[in-house]
C-alpha cells in the first residue's frame, strides 16, 4: 500500500458530502419515528369536540363535561353574580387576563362570549386539582372575604366567578379557558373557537 | 449429472399442479386512486354490508381524507344517521344475536382483501345461485355452503348452474341468470368491482401513499450510494 | 499555548476511558486481508439489520398490546392510527426475513471459505448460538400479532416438545402456561421477545467479534495473512479496517438499503412470504387454516421434521439438522480452508448441500403429499450426508497448492472495460450526406456477435472447470 498521490483534498470532499447526505438521510429518517410519538388518529378521535346542550340549565346551575380527559365548567351566571364581579378587581392578580390562556372571544372582564354563560377548565392552574363549586356568600369555613368562586382543596386557590385568580394563593394565573362557540343560543361546542369555525 | 438436475426441476413443478383444485377466479379491476369507485364502494357497503359486518379499523374520517371527500358530504351521504366522523365502522347487529341467526359472527372485514384477495371476493359476490338443498335456498360456487346470504340477490336476480361437458370430456360448472334484478350485468359487474376495490382500500389505507413516498426514498438512497462508491474508489485506488 | 475547550473535554475523558486504544485495536489498527469480496458485506449488514430490528421494536412496543384479546387489534392500530406506523410496522416485518436472508448468507460464507477452521471454531461457535437465538427471537415474535398463522404456527412446534418421552406433556404445559397456546403464552413470549432474547443477542454479538477480533479475519484465499508480516509488524497482505473497510461497508450498507427500501415501499408482503396471508385473520382456536406453515426462514427444517415418519425421530431429525451445524470445525479433515484449493468432492458436495437446502426449503411450503415427502427424505439424505460423511470425503480428496501469499484480485470494475471492448465493436456514426467527416468524429459501440459468443464459452468453460 503506497501513499503516494493521495488526493487528499478529493477525499476530503467526498467524505464531507457523503456526511451531509448521510445526516440529512438520517434527518429523514428520525422523522417517522418522532412523529409517531404524537398523539393517534384514536387519540385525536377521543380529544374530539364536545357538544353541550344548555337549554334547560337554570340560573346559578353548574355542568360538568369531559373534554380531552379533563373537566369542563359551563356555569349560568345570575345579575348578581356579573354586578359582584366588577368590585373583585384589587383583589385579583391578573383582572385583565392578560396572562393566562383564554380564547379572543373570551379576553374580556367576564371572560366568556356571553356573559350569562362562563365556560372554563376545571382545574387549578397550581397543581392540576379540581376547585369545589362555592357560590354562596361568606360561608364559616371561607370567611366575610368569600363573594362567591371556586375553592381549591388541596392548598387553598381562590378564583372568582370570572374564574380570576387572587393575589397572595398558591395558583399563579386564571383559570384556562377552552375554546368554545355557540352553535345556536341554546347549544355549545366546546373544543372549537369562534375563530376556527369561521376560518 | 445434468439430467438428474433437469429430472428434479420437472418434478418439483408437477407439485404446484396436484396442489389445489381451485375454481379459476374471475379477476378485479382494482385502482386504488379512482375515488370515484372507492366512495361508491364505500356507500355500497354501508348499504348492503355494515349491517352484519363491521370494518371497525377504519374511520369515516379517514375514509373522506383519502378520497378526497367533503368529511360533511360522508355523514351526509355515505355514513349512517347519527354517526361522528371519527367513528369506526362498526356493525349494529351484536354477537348474540348473530350466533342464533348465522351460527357466527359475521367476521369484521377490515382485512379480507389481504387475507382473500380481490379476486377472490369479486368472483364470491357474483357466484351465488339458486340450490334448493341449501338451508338458505342458495349457495355460492367459490365458497361452498357458506352461511352468508346473498345480500345483494335483488340487485344480481336470480343465477342457475348449468353442468357443461368441454371437448375433453371434462365436467364444468357455468353460472346463468334466470330472473334479471334491478341491475344489467354490466352494471353489476361494476357495483361489486367498485365494493372490492373499497374493500382493498380498507384493507390498507396508506397503500398509494407508500408507494408514493418509495420514489423519493429510493432516488435519495441512489443518491447516497452513488457518492459512497465514488468515495471507496478514491481510497481504495492504491490498494492492490 | 492556548488548548481549546473541546481539546480539555476530549483529554478528561480520554484520560478515564480507552477510548484511543479501542478505536485502534478493532478500527484503525485491526489490519484485514485485503481481498474481501461480496461474500464479506453480509457480517456488517447483520448487524445494521440488528440494529434495525431493535429500533423499530422499541418504536413497535409503545403501542402493541400483549393481550390476547387486544393484540391483533392493536397491531391494525400502529397500521393505520398512529403517524408512520406503516412504516415502522414494515421495517420490523421486513427487517425480520433480511435478516435470515443476510444470516444464511453469512453462513455460507464460511461454508465457501473455511471459516470454521481452526483457530477460528469459537466464531463459528458463538456464531451458531447467535443462530439459535436469532431463531428464538423470530419464532416467538411471530406469535405476536396473534393471526391465524402466528397461533396455529406456535401451537404445532410447541406440541413437538411433547414429544418427548417422559417430560414432554409437563415440558409443554410448562412452555405455554396453560394447556393451549393461550393468553399466558404470548405474554411471556412478549417478555422473551422484547428483553430476554435481544439482551442475549447483543452479548453474543460482541462476544462474536472479540473473538473475531483476537485470532483476525479468515479471507478467500483460506491463507493466514499474520504469517507474512512487514518490517511494522503488520500483515502484508493486510489493510487497516478503518478506513479502508469502512468505506467499503458503507458502500453494502446502501446496496442493502436500495433493496430493503424497494421491497417496504413497493412489496412489504412479498407475495405472501414476508407477511403471511392467513395471519390477517385474528386467532381462532377453533379453526384450523387450511395450510399451516412457518415462516419461509424455518422451512427447510419443518421439511426435515416432516419426512421423518416418527413424531419423537422428527423433532431429532430437525434438532440434529442444527446440531450437525455445530459440529463442523470438527467435522471437517481437509487441511485446506477455502474452496478455491479444494477437491473438486468438497465442491459438488458443497453444491449438492446448496440445492438440497433449497429444495428443502421450498418443500416446507408445501403441503405433504406422498410424492413430495419422497422428495424431502431424498433431500434430507443429501443434507445430512454433507456433513456426517464430510470426514471421510474431505480427509482423502486431491487438493491444489495453497499459496503463501493472497492471490491478485480481479474485481468486476477492473475486468468491465476489457470486457465491454470485446463484446462490442466500434463504428463510425453515419454523417449526413454533403458534410466532411471532421477528426474526432463520433463513433457509436455496437454488440459484437463474435465477441459475445467468445465471453459466454470462456464463461461456460471456467463454471465447468470450477467444479472439478
Amino acid at each position: 500500500m503506497n501513499n503516494k498521490g493521495v488526493d487528499q483534498s478529493k477525499r476530503q470532499f467526498l467524505t464531507s458530502a457523503l456526511t451531509v447526505v448521510g445526516a440529512v438521510g438520517t434527518g429523514y429518517l428520525a422523522v417517522p419515528f418522532l412523529a409517531q410519538m404524537q398523539p393517534s388518529a384514536k387519540a385525536m378521535a377521543a380529544g374530539a369536540p364536545v357538544e353541550v346542550d344548555i337549554s334547560k340549565m337554570e340560573p346559578g346551575q353548574l355542568i360538568r363535561v369531559a373534554w380531552r380527559g379533563k373537566p369542563v365548567w359551563i356555569l349560568n351566571r345570575t345579575p348578581q353574580v356579573l354586578e359582584t364581579l366588577t368590585t373583585l378587581d384589587p383583589e385579583l392578580r391578573d383582572p385583565l387576563s392578560q396572562e393566562s390562556i383564554q380564547p379572543e372571544s373570551s379576553k374580556n372582564p367576564v371572560r366568556s362570549i356571553k356573559p350569562e354563560i362562563f365556560v372554563a377548565v376545571g382545574l387549578c392552574t397550581h397543581l392540576g386539582c379540581s376547585p369545589t363549586f362555592r357560590p354562596e356568600i361568606a360561608p364559616t369555613d371561607l370567611g366575610d372575604k368569600w363573594k362567591g368562586g371556586f375553592f381549591c382543596p388541596c392548598h387553598g386557590s381562590w378564583f372568582d366567578l370570572a374564574g380570576r385568580v387572587y393575589r397572595g394563593v398558591p395558583a399563579p394565573t386564571n383559570l384556562e379557558i377552552p375554546p368554545y362557540r355557540f352553535i345556536t343560543d341554546t347549544q355549545l361546542i366546546i373544543g372549537e373557537s369562534a375563530e376556527e369555525a369561521s376560518a | 449429472m445434468k439430467n438428474l438436475v433437469a429430472l428434479l426441476l420437472l418434478l418439483s413443478l408437477s407439485f404446484g399442479v396436484a396442489a389445489s383444485e381451485d375454481i379459476e377466479l374471475q379477476e378485479a379491476n382494482i385502482n386504488l386512486s379512482n375515488n370515484a369507485s372507492l366512495q361508491r364502494g364505500a356507500k355500497h357497503f354501508v348499504t348492503y354490508c355494515l349491517g352484519c359486518h363491521s370494518i371497525k379499523h377504519i374511520r369515516y374520517l379517514r375514509i373522506a381524507l383519502d378520497t378526497d371527500m367533503d368529511p360533511k358530504k360522508m355523514l351526509q351521504d355515505i355514513a349512517p344517521e347519527g354517526a361522528n366522523i371519527y367513528d369506526q365502522l362498526h356493525s349494529a347487529m351484536n354477537a348474540h344475536d348473530a350466533e342464533k341467526w348465522f351460527g357466527t359472527q359475521p367476521p369484521d372485514l377490515s382485512l379480507i382483501a389481504r387475507s382473500r384477495g380481490a379476486d377472490w371476493l369479486y368472483s364470491y359476490l357474483k357466484s351465488y345461485y339458486i340450490d334448493p338443498k341449501s338451508p338458505r335456498g342458495v349457495n355460492n360456487l367459490i365458497f361452498k355452503d357458506t352461511a352468508m346470504p346473498n345480500p345483494l340477490w335483488q340487485l344480481q336476480g336470480e343465477q342457475h348452474t348449468e353442468h357443461k361437458k368441454n371437448i375433453w370430456g371434462d365436467e364444468y360448472t357455468n353460472l346463468v341468470i334466470k330472473e334479471p334484478g334491478t341491475l344489467s350485468e354490466g352494471e353489476f359487474d361494476i357495483f361489486v368491482n367498485d365494493l372490492v376495490n373499497f374493500l382493498v382500500y380498507v384493507g390498507e389505507p396508506v397503500q398509494l401513499e407508500r408507494q408514493r413516498i418509495g420514489k423519493y426514498v429510493i432516488f435519495f438512497i441512489l443518491m447516497f450510494l452513488v457518492l459512497a462508491y465514488l468515495l471507496k474508489k478514491e481510497y481504495w485506488k492504491n490498494i492492490h | 499555548m492556548k488548548r481549546s475547550r473541546i481539546t480539555e473535554c476530549n483529554d478528561w475523558f480520554l484520560e478515564r476511558f480507552p477510548l484511543t486504544k479501542l478505536w485502534n485495536e478493532h478500527m484503525a489498527h485491526y489490519y484485514a486481508p485485503k481481498n474481501f469480496n461480496f461474500w464479506y458485506f453480509f457480517g456488517s449488514l447483520a448487524l445494521l439489520v440488528l440494529v434495525n430490528q431493535i429500533l423499530t421494536g422499541i418504536f413497535l412496543t409503545m403501542n402493541y398490546k400483549p393481550d390476547a384479546k387486544l393484540a391483533f387489534d392493536s397491531v391494525e392500530y400502529i397500521m393505520r392510527d398512529v403517524n408512520w406506523g406503516w412504516l415502522i410496522r414494515y421495517m420490523h416485518s421486513t427487517g425480520s426475513s433480511a435478516f435470515f436472508i443476510v444470516v444464511y448468507l453469512h453462513m455460507f460464507r464460511g461454508l465457501l471459505y473455511g471459516s470454521y477452521k481452526h483457530p477460528r471454531e469459537l466464531i463459528w461457535i458463538f456464531g451458531m448460538l447467535l443462530f439459535v437465538a436469532l431463531m428464538a427471537e423470530a419464532f416467538m415474535g411471530y406469535l405476536l400479532p396473534w393471526g391465524q398463522m402466528s397461533y396455529w404456527g406456535a401451537q404445532v412446534i410447541i406440541s413437538l416438545f411433547s414429544a418427548i418421552p417422559v417430560i414432554g406433556d409437563d415440558l409443554s404445559l410448562w412452555l405455554r402456561g396453560d394447556y393451549v397456546v393461550s393468553d399466558a403464552t404470548l405474554n411471556r413470549f412478549f417478555a422473551f421477545h422484547v428483553i430476554a432474547v435481544p439482551l442475549a443477542l447483543v452479548m453474543l454479538v460482541f462476544l462474536h467479534i472479540v473473538a473475531l477480533h483476537e485470532v483476525g479475519s479468515n479471507n478467500p484465499d483460506g491463507i493466514e495473512i499474520k504469517e507474512s508480516k512487514d518490517p511494522w509488524g503488520h500483515p502484508v497482505d493486510g489493510i487497516p479496517f478503518h478506513p479502508y473497510y469502512t468505506v467499503k461497508d458503507i458502500v453494502g450498507v446502501a446496496v442493502f438499503m436500495l433493496f430493503f427500501a424497494t421491497v417496504i415501499f413497493y412489496m412489504p408482503e412479498m407475495g405472501g412470504y414476508f407477511l403471511e396471508h392467513a395471519n390477517f385473520i385474528p386467532a381462532d382456536p377453533m379453526k384450523t387454516p387450511e395450510h399451516i406453515a412457518p415462516v419461509w426462514y424455518f422451512t427447510p427444517f419443518y421439511a426435515i421434521l416432516r419426512a421423518i415418519p416418527d413424531k419423537f425421530a422428527g423433532v431429532i431429525g430437525m434438532g440434529g439438522a442444527i446440531v450437525v451445524l455445530f459440529l463442523l470445525p470438527w467435522l471437517d479433515r481437509s487441511p485446506v480452508k477455502s474452496i478455491r484449493y479444494r477437491g473438486g468432492i468438497y465442491k459438488k458436495a458443497l453444491a449438492l448441500f446448496v440445492i438440497s437446502f433449497l429444495a428443502l426449503g421450498y418443500l416446507g411450503t408445501q403441503p405433504a403429499t406422498p410424492t413430495a415427502t419422497i422428495f424431502a427424505r431424498i433431500f434430507s439424505a443429501i443434507y445430512f450426508g454433507f456433513f456426517l460423511l464430510m470426514p471421510l470425503y474431505t480427509r482423502w480428496e486431491k487438493t491444489k497448492p495453497v499459496p503463501r501469499r493472497l492471490t491478485p484480485v480481479h474485481s468486476l470494475e477492473e475486468q468491465l472495460p476489457a470486457l465491454i471492448e470485446e463484446i462490442t465493436v466500434l463504428k463510425p456514426a453515419a454523417t449526413e450526406i454533403g458534410h466532411t467527416a471532421f477528426k474526432g468524429s463520433s463513433f457509436t459501440r455496437q454488440p459484437n456477435p463474435e465477441g459475445i459468443k467468445n465471453v459466454i464459452s470462456r464463461l461456460a468453460k471456467k463454471a465447468k472447470g470450477s467444479l472439478d
